[in-house]
């Protein structure tokens, strides 16, 4: 029998993650001692006098002003998701799309370049193309498996590199250590979306990776109940150097936001300016629900990344599919990243295509399939317990043609699945008859 | 506001420091007690510029309850209280010392910490001297190396939380009270 070692009463101890998924950022309150975590409902915050107010506004106390910049509830989800990411900090925002903003309008000027994976979600590519365009940033999009591509594409300008952890739909893995060596080799920050994995799946700080950002809204929150979106700092990356960081801000009465709070001055500056200005924050009972789905978060990856393993293997070997694009099975371009950053499971998002469907036909034979299911609901969201399915070509993509659909990685029999916590034999069921019917 | 008595978790990030040198002078007991026990803190190096970090650490004690002497051989007086231009001629006991200086004259200051009888030496963040705390600790102060009082302060009493920062506390004790 191994010989058990006893710890002294004050040996520092490092709590595992499931621990500090129902614990972290959350201390019973003196007054209370609620044990869940209190919804704050309030605007604003009393000050105790002028002078704490003051103090406040000028950043030289911590506390609580207004929830548009900071909320007791918000804090809450903030510090278990930094906690959990390995992170020095978050910052909550109102959805995925926000946070990815916020980063953004943080760390860059006009003029500045972003090196981006042209495997992102869509509606992060929309935003950096159109959105980022009308603040003069400029984007350029590489293959996220080509390590010469990302290398090729940065330019003086360049002031990011950003990839996905797992791609939707076709599930490309980011190799993030290679990437995050090649961003620090050019003093430049890597972002990590990791909205896909989760920090359950994968922890991109531990791989390198500068800021990490998420859509909550997806398998943190579980449940389709709330949007809402994070982004945080490993605290690692040394801002001194860069200029947006660094420098005397006149946002703020020339802060420079490195050299007063170090490690935490890129989360400081989000929050006090771009959060301030754009006002994209999270609701406080937005964050209470949030939470309780962060709460079962390792539960639920395990078992929906089992089942869609389980549910790929099965569309694999079936007579009506022509391909299934999933990290986890051994036929995925990726499958050897996906062992080395996703050991645990490669997501509950996949994609697979019908057999003998393109061009028309496909649009209407995926159309006919979905229609035929019974227990996926047909909606555009990934990440819920209940497992869902889209057909991207007769709905999110149907104004583009069959060669605009192909170079987005989407073919025009590509149907996305997000897997959840059914019975598995009841969803091979459901797609068995589906398949069947066509 | 803060966690209860006897909290020991593994308070890790952010340090330049190895974790043999964390375990000595990044101990989260010793800076909770030094936190707790110290009334004066001496900050040597306090700078007259209210934008500069050094004066946000100081303001930060002073409403905190702490008694501020500044260390500044050019300034007369900062945040209301008389300038010392070093540790010697302060003429009353220094529970905490403080340092906002260049890691080169961090041993001086160490030295002068000692003469001075302080009961602890404290390098801000990022200012990383070992000899400075090893000569310190043989004199028997507590040393704290690489972290802000400011970050410490808050991360014990709530502060740190509600700006969304890792305080690295997990503890599912009742906060105790002021």
């Amino acid at each position: 029998m191994a010989l058990r070692v006893v710890r002294s009463a004050n040996d520092p101890r490092k709590f595992g993650f499931e621990t500090r998924m129902v614990h972290a950022g959350h201390i019973p309150d003196a007054e209370t001692g609620a044990r869940a975590v209190p919804i704050y409902q309030t605007t604003s915050f009393v000050f105790d006098d002028a002078e704490q107010a003051a103090q406040l506004f000028e950043l030289k106390q911590y506390g609580n002003i207004y929830s548009r910049i900071s909320n007791p509830t918000t804090a809450v989800l903030e510090e278990r998701l930094a906690s959990l990411e390995c992170a020095t900090g978050a910052l909550a925002t109102a959805s995925g799309m926000a946070a990815q903003l916020v980063t953004f309008l943080t760390l860059l000027v006009p003029g500045d370049e972003i090196v981006a994976s042209s495997q992102l979600y869509g509606g992060s590519i929309t935003q950096l193309v159109h959105t980022l365009k009308k603040f003069s940033i400029g984007v350029r999009f590489v293959d996220p498996t080509k390590q010469d591509e990302w290398e090729a594409a940065i330019t003086p300008q360049t002031k990011a590199l950003y990839g996905e952890t797992i791609g939707n739909p076709r599930g490309a893995v980011l190799d993030i250590a290679r990437v995050a060596a090649l961003a620090a080799s050019k003093g430049i920050p890597l972002i990590v979306d990791n909205t896909m994995a989760t920090p359950a799946l994968c922890r991109p700080i531990e791989h390198g990776a500068t800021l990490v950002v998420h859509s909550a809204t997806k398998f943190i929150g579980g449940h389709g109940t709330a949007l809402g979106g994070v982004l945080l700092d490993s605290g690692k990356f040394d801002f001194s150097r860069y200029p947006s960081i660094a420098a005397p801000s006149p946002a703020y009465h020339d802060l420079r936001f490195f050299d007063t709070f170090g490690h935490y001055g890129f989360l400081m500056k989000a929050r006090a300016e771009t959060l301030r200005d754009t006002g994209a924050c999270l609701s406080p009972f937005n964050a209470f629900l949030l939470i309780q789905g962060l709460e079962t978060l390792s539960l639920r990856m395990e078992r929906q990344s089992a089942s869609a393993l389980r549910v790929a293997r099965h569309l694999e070997a079936h007579r009506e599919v022509a391909w299934v694009a999933y990290a986890g099975l051994p036929s995925h371009p990726d499958h050897a990243l996906a062992k080395k950053y996703l050991p645990g499971g490669a997501g509950a998002v996949f994609s697979f295509g019908i057999k003998a469907a393109s061009g028309p036909e496909g649009r209407a034979r995926g159309r006919k399939f979905i229609e035929g299911l019974q227990l996926f609901s047909h909606l555009a969201n990934i990440g819920d317990v209940r497992s869902l399915v889209i057909h991207p070509a007769s709905t999110t993509h149907q104004q583009l043609s069959d060669e605009e659909l192909s170079r987005g990685g989407v073919s025009p029999e590509l149907i996305r699945l997000s897997i959840g916590l059914e019975n598995v034999e009841d969803l091979l069921w459901d797609l068995d008859q589906a398949l069947l019917a066509l | 506001m803060g966690p209860g008595p006897g909290v020991a978790c593994a308070v890790t990030l952010n340090s330049a420091l190895t974790p043999e040198q964390q375990r000595r002078f990044q101990d989260p007991l010793v800076i909770q007690r030094l936190l707790r026990g110290a009334r004066t803190v001496a900050v040597v190096g306090l700078s007259t510029d209210p934008q500069r970090a050094s004066w946000f650490v100081a303001s930060y004690l002073q409403n905190a309850g702490y008694r501020v002497i500044p260390v500044n051989p050019k300034a007369a007086e900062i945040l209301g209280e008389k300038c010392y231009p070093d540790l010697a001629s302060i003429p009353e006991p220094v529970d905490l010392v403080d340092v906002f200086r260049p890691a080169s004259e961090c041993l001086a200051v160490a030295r002068q910490a000692v003469a001075a009888r302080a009961k602890a030496l404290w390098l801000q963040l990022r200012l990383v001297k070992i000899e400075a705390a090893e000569l310190a600790a043989e004199a028997g102060l507590d040393v704290v190396v690489d972290r802000c009082v400011k970050m410490e302060h808050g991360r014990y009493h709530g502060g740190l939380h509600f700006a969304g920062m890792n305080t690295e506390i997990i503890t599912a004790r009742r906060s105790r009270r002021g």
